[in-house]
């Protein structure tokens, strides 16, 4: 059985296969300003890869943001339960999922079976996710994929009080402008995000073992930061931007 | 296609609870007698929600309610232009939109019935939240009226003698305000009278509540918000217990015959909080897309929930303690009991929260209740972040994952 996933975020969308119990492949492109057309190209141009036809899955499953602009899956469902699916799929001993997305995070608990248990997901504020960096690495003048390297040669974590995207950004000029270091601006910007998702977490009461996924797992300071705030280990998904659309395609072929 | 020549949905009709005509035309009539009150030489009083309304009635003033104005207001969808004309009246944005509503009301005659009728005195009772004293204050300086501020302790656990003590004597006092506002003395046999159908009243919005404990249930928390205004307004008066028969006799027909409020319902839910006025009906259908009834509340359930501590022989006596110990003047661990005995009673299996921006003793807390609910009974909770007027807190493509991841763990 074939099966496909398609997860439309709200910075990128992303599409992975799975055939006979098999991930085969997988596509990150940027959303862009329609979500319809971004659904339709990441999914034709990961057939192509595959060299498949468009007829070849037997199922599709949508996600995401956009999942209902999807107007050829079979199914909308919501990320929360293809997250826990998908990373039940790469490792069936996870318990707890934390999810950093463009523009939201997300604690999951899990099940054996990979159902969710409980889940908690930020509020309508952009403090703690993954536009909140890039905005804060527009002000750096740094690429969003230095930031972690770089926040790991603070030396002196600043501190980042304010919770407002907006506001956090002033802070991060004014850090310039007193002439802190950026590794050391940067660590303060990790540390506030951990800190922000490890209080959501700890409301679900997140157990061990912990998969991190969503885009922001790439980034190792952030990952740093949480392990610290949470006290345990946290294990990055080896496809943490993908794992949506993965546990899309597990629950496809269900 | 004309109206005339659309197809019936008669299964849509057969839902259609009739009752809420007869109850938009007493509504109407209500406000219509509290604005012509100069024409007919009655007196006025804005009350809050949790105030005790029985005296007013005993002494034939119109009770008139802000926080139903502010229902209203939220409902037809002018809570943002308000909130935003009070905000540039120097309020903050975090304050309570039903008092932001209000204050940015009074000025303009704003809002869907072209503002309150102007009150004659103002009756303050801090039962529900701290908000309503400054309120009333800004109100009776803005209409230069007497104001009474009733102060009810708050409830950790108990309600002691002296509670009680301190409660009774304002109670007294407010009698004594009432007298001097009105220029005559209040009928104590009247006061028991109207007690007495105060208490029948809050019994009957009670069974008519209850009849949700049917599977299906005949109604839903959206339901309840609608008829809920007569309990709040009109209560102590013949008029809410011949509606409520009524209603009652409705629900129990609807129970009878098989009618649902949710088209085949597969899942029963707890609502916590005040209702997300201008979304009601987005919510109703999103719920019930996924076949989910609210079957009950912790709002509506609010204006009889005090009726344990409610003596129909000593009303007066008995007042003290029973608006003292309402939802929102108690300890969290006994509103977390109040929602485990509702949980069980109407068969709930999970929990709906909406984490209130602008209501503050109603939110607080919320999720030790969770907690509580997830720890006692191994049951779910989802929290919808949003504020009860003001719709620029709510957004709709977050509250709608929310919703449907919750429902898929919940049918998983």
């Amino acid at each position: 059985m074939l099966t496909v996933g398609i997860d439309i975020g709200s910075i990128s969308a992303k599409a992975a296969v799975i055939q006979d119990g098999q991930l085969v492949g997988s596509k990150v492109m940027l959303t862009g300003y329609n979500a319809k057309t971004a659904g339709e190209k990441v999914f034709a141009d990961l057939l192509a890869e595959l060299d498949l036809a468009r007829d070849a899955p037997d199922r599709i499953v949508a996600t995401g943001y956009g999942r209902n602009s999807v107007a050829f899956a079979h199914k909308a469902v919501t990320e929360i339960t293809c997250h826990a699916r998908g990373a039940h799929f790469q490792d069936p001993a996870i318990r707890s999922i934390i999810d950093i997305g463009g523009q939201d995070s997300k604690a999951i608990t899990l099940n054996e079976a990979g159902g969710v248990r409980d889940f908690a997901m930020n509020d309508k504020c952009a403090a703690g996710t993954g536009r909140f960096l890039e905005v804060m690495a527009r002000a750096l003048e740094v690429d969003l994929d230095g930031f972690g390297a770089l926040s790991l040669k603070a030396q002196n974590p600043a501190a980042i009080s304010s919770l407002c995207t907006v506001f956090a950004e002033s802070e991060v000029i004014s850090l310039i402008a007193k002439g802190a270091r950026r590794a050391d601006i940067i660590a303060g910007i990790h540390e506030s995000v951990a800190a922000r998702v490890a209080a959501m977490a700890n409301r679900v009461r997140v157990q061990a073992p912990v998969m991190m996924t969503g885009g922001v797992a790439h980034n190792i300071g952030v990952v740093k930061a949480l392990e610290a705030k949470l006290g345990y280990p946290v294990q990055v998904s080896a496809y943490a931007q993908v794992n949506g659309a993965i546990g899309a395609a597990c629950l496809a072929a269900a | 296609m004309s109206n005339q020549d659309k197809p019936i949905d008669f299964e849509k009709e057969r839902r259609k609870i009739k009752s809420v005509k007869k109850m938009k035309d007493i509504m109407t009539h209500y406000y219509i007698d509290a604005k012509t009150a100069g024409e007919t030489g009655k007196k006025v009083a804005w009350i809050t929600s949790g105030g005790p309304v029985e005296p007013l009635i005993a002494m034939d003033v119109i009770p008139v309610y802000p926080e139903n104005h502010g229902a209203m207001i939220g409902a037809s969808k002018m809570g943002v232009d308000l909130c935003e004309k009070a905000e540039g009246m120097g309020y903050s944005g975090d304050l309570c939109t039903y008092a932001l509503a209000d204050i940015a009301c009074s000025p303009v005659d704003g809002g869907p019935i072209g503002g309150l009728p102007k009150p004659d005195m103002l009756v303050c009772c801090n039962n529900i939240c701290g908000t309503v004293l400054k309120w009333y204050e800004v109100q009776a300086r803005y209409y230069d009226v007497p104001l009474f501020i009733l102060d009810t302790p708050f409830c950790h656990t108990e309600f002691s003698a002296e509670a009680q003590q301190y409660v009774r004597r304002q109670l007294d006092e407010y009698l004594v305000f009432l007298e001097t506002a009105c220029g005559r003395t209040c009928d104590r046999d009247r006061l028991q009278e109207v007690g007495r159908l105060s208490m029948a009243g809050q019994r009957l919005w009670q069974a008519v509540l209850d009849t949700t404990v049917n599977k299906p249930a005949p109604m839903s928390a959206f339901d309840a918000f609608f008829h809920l205004a007569l309990i709040v307004t009109l209560r102590g008066t013949q008029t809410v217990i011949d509606y409520y028969t009524e209603l009652l006799a409705e629900m129990q027909t609807r129970v009878a015959e098989g009618i649902s409020a949710v088209p085949d319902e597969q899942h029963r839910l707890l609502w916590d909080n005040l209702p997300i006025w201008y979304r009601t009906k987005w919510l109703s259908e999103k719920f019930a897309s996924h076949k989910a009834c609210l079957v009950a509340d912790t709002y509506t359930s609010a204006w009889c929930g005090s009726l344990q501590y409610m003596n129909e022989d000593d009303f007066l006596g008995s007042m003290a303690e029973g608006y003292s110990r309402i939802y929102l003047n108690i300890g969290t661990d006994q509103m977390a009991a109040m929602v485990l005995g509702m949980i069980d009673k109407y068969a709930a299996e999970g929990l709906v929260m909406h984490s209130n921006r602008s209501c503050k003793p109603y939110s607080l807390g919320q999720y030790d209740i969770a907690r509580i609910v997830q720890e006692q009974r191994g049951l779910p909770t989802l929290i919808i972040e949003a504020n009860m007027t003001d719709a620029r807190s709510f957004s709709e493509s977050q509250v709608e994952t929310r919703i449907d991841a919750f429902m898929e763990m919940l049918k998983a």
